[in-house]
């Protein structure tokens, strides 16, 4: 079975983003950037799923920018096999992206679609969603655990009461949450191996997907910022204040 | 215009998340149908009949629709659709899983976890973690949205609707419900309690929360964690506040031992007040707390617990 695994190109999630100066969008210039870590999550899982012998290829699929080819690059290190970039300038809406991972699946024909549950910069979670709408498969979002067994997969998924467990008829698309488990570090010999790996890049326009946006961002603004108040020397003084000053309790 | 709001619920009783995307759907205007998909959900739908501005319940209560399955949940709704203006959704596990793949099969763009409604077309959301906020404007006939419980009020419970049953079966088979592992506790939930109480990996260990269950008992509150927390197995998921766990905003919330991280603040920074308790003086939380002892937690947890 081959995996077919999404991976994003995001800003590094200890980096604090700004908005820019004209309120447009935030302001990315000279920040670092990084494999959006449910990605990473996403990437680790089809690896043991190979090294357990389910899978037999991993395909690393990034939609976005030529520079998302580091990111591919790391996904091939930690284990990916081959990579494909389906190149776009412009930031793709999800249901976009969702279409031409549409057009992949048909090409490569994977028994499984691995992604993060969502992406640190939009904060969406509709990739996956969408995909599996557009391909008619079976969804299991916010997936802590999978256990495949023949033509079936059972995810367990993090939900707001607790965890709740679905089995979902294969091919499916599966999106993963922060539990599932624990990337490894590449190590040197793999990023330099990650390096011989095959990569190809098509432009989004080869997909015969209609690319216009559909949304329009009509400003971006900072949040009220909210400002620290004060160091209290003892218990006592806070619950007379939380009682008093603030009526809270 | 009309609206569809899928209601959230445990079929017998409804989430009060339902409420505030009730009062985002009536910022927006026209009918509001209120959509209750389970099975045995009557008592969730009559509450869901009590909503003030709801016009009418519609009721789909079949096995197929047990544990809310997302591909026969989507088709349902999918087959109601087309009647709609608007399809919007709490911002839960359920809503959040479902509605893309709704507007996907409708071929529309979807707005996750809107937290402003501009006018019918437009909408605020936020970006980075709550580093942004995003006005956002879409072009499709038919807007599909979550909503964020946090950013509206509750609607009023004074209402009457008619509730239908609906009687079409949207049954996939593509996915089956296996079982659930729910927590069970007393307190109020933590995405609605007015007093919540927060602990981090500073806590040590998942015995050392009954420290802070001990507060909660005395305030009524509900127990939450950091990421940290959840990841080293002190409590469980539904615990974890933050930008990629729950969104809450109560009165009142006490982070004990918890650094401050912006993935954990993008999860409780709209609090009203903040307490925060940590041993480091220079914990990031400070700078957003209105409160702050600088404090080993397991001297002034316990004083806490004794001072209420
Ligand atoms: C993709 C992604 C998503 C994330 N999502 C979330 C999320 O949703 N929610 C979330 O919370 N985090 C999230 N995080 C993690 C986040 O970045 C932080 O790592 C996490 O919030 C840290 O948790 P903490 O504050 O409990 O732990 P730490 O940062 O380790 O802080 C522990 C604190 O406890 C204090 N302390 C220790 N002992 C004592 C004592 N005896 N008395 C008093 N104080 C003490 C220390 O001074 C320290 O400040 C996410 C990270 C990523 C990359």
């Amino acid at each position: 079975m081959k995996i077919l695994v999404m991976v994003k190109r995001v800003s590094d999630p200890n980096v604090t983003i700004r908005v820019n100066a004209d309120n447009s969008d935030v302001d990315l210039n000279n920040v670092k950037m990084a494999l959006n870590p449910f990605c990473e999550i996403a990437v680790e899982e089809a690896v043991r799923l190979k090294e357990a012998g389910i899978a037999s290829e991993i395909i690393a699929l990034s939609i976005g920018s030529s520079q998302s080819q580091e990111q591919l690059r790391t996904a091939l290190a930690i284990g990916a096999d081959r990579a494909l970039l389906i190149e776009s300038d412009t930031a793709l809406e999800p249901l976009i992206v969702a279409k031409l991972a549409a057009k992949v699946i048909e090409e490569e024909q994977p028994g499984l679609v691995l992604l993060g549950k969502q992406s640190i910069d939009t904060d969406n979670s509709q990739t996956g969603q969408m995909l599996a709408s557009i391909t008619g498969w079976s969804q299991g979002t916010f997936a802590s655990k999978l256990e495949i067994n023949g033509d079936k997969i059972n995810i367990t998924r993090e939900v707001d009461s607790g965890l709740q467990t679905i089995c979902l008829n294969m091919p499916a698309v599966v999106t993963c949450d922060l539990r599932l488990n624990e990337p490894r570090y590449a190590s040197l010999p793999n990023i330099m191996k990650a390096k011989r790996k095959p990569l190809v890049t098509k432009a989004a326009e080869e997909y015969g997907v209609d690319l216009a946006p559909r949304i329009r961002t009509l400003k971006v603004e900072t949040p009220n910022i909210r400002q620290g108040g004060e160091i209290l020397s003892s218990v006592a003084e806070l619950v007379e204040k939380l009682k008093t000053e603030k009526g809270v309790i | 215009m009309s609206i569809l709001i899928i209601a959230e619920h445990d079929n017998s009783s409804l989430k009060e998340i339902t409420l505030t995307t009730v009062t985002a759907a009536s910022l927006i205007g026209g009918d509001i149908d209120v959509l209750v998909v389970g099975e045995g959900c009557t008592g969730a739908a009559e509450a869901a009949a009590l909503i003030s501005g709801v016009n009418r319940v519609r009721v789909a209560d079949h096995a197929c629709y047990n544990g809310q399955l997302a591909e026969n949940v989507a088709a349902l709704i999918q087959s109601l659709a087309n009647d709609y203006s608007h399809i919007m959704a709490p911002a839960t596990a359920n809503g959040k899983s479902i509605l893309p793949r709704v507007a996907a099969a409708l071929d529309v763009s979807h707005f996750s976890d809107i937290i402003g409604v501009e006018s019918a077309d437009t909408f605020k959301r936020t970006l980075y973690a709550g580093n942004a906020i995003a006005t956002v404007q879409s072009s499709d006939n038919i807007k599909v949205m979550t909503v964020r419980g946090t950013a509206f009020a509750l609607a009023e419970k004074k209402g009457s609707a008619p509730v239908e049953s609906l009687t079409q079966v949207h049954d996939l088979g593509l996915s089956a419900f296996i079982s659930e592992a729910l927590a069970v506790s007393e307190r109020p939930e933590l995405t609605s309690a007015s007093i919540v109480i927060s602990g981090g990996r500073g806590m040590q260990n998942g015995d050392n929360f009954s420290m802070l269950e001990k507060v909660a008992d005395k305030l009524g509150a509900a127990v939450g964690a950091s990421r940290a927390a959840v990841d080293a197995g002190f409590v469980p998921n539904d615990m974890q506040v933050g930008q990629t766990g729950k969104i809450v905003a109560p009165d009142l919330y006490i982070a004990v031992g918890i650094s401050g991280a912006i993935q954990h603040l993008a999860g409780m920074k709209d609090s009203k007040v903040i307490v925060a308790i940590n041993k480091d003086p220079d914990a990031p939380i400070f700078q957003i707390a209105d409160y702050g002892l600088v404090a080993d937690l397991f001297d002034a947890v316990p004083e806490l617990e004794q001072a209420l």
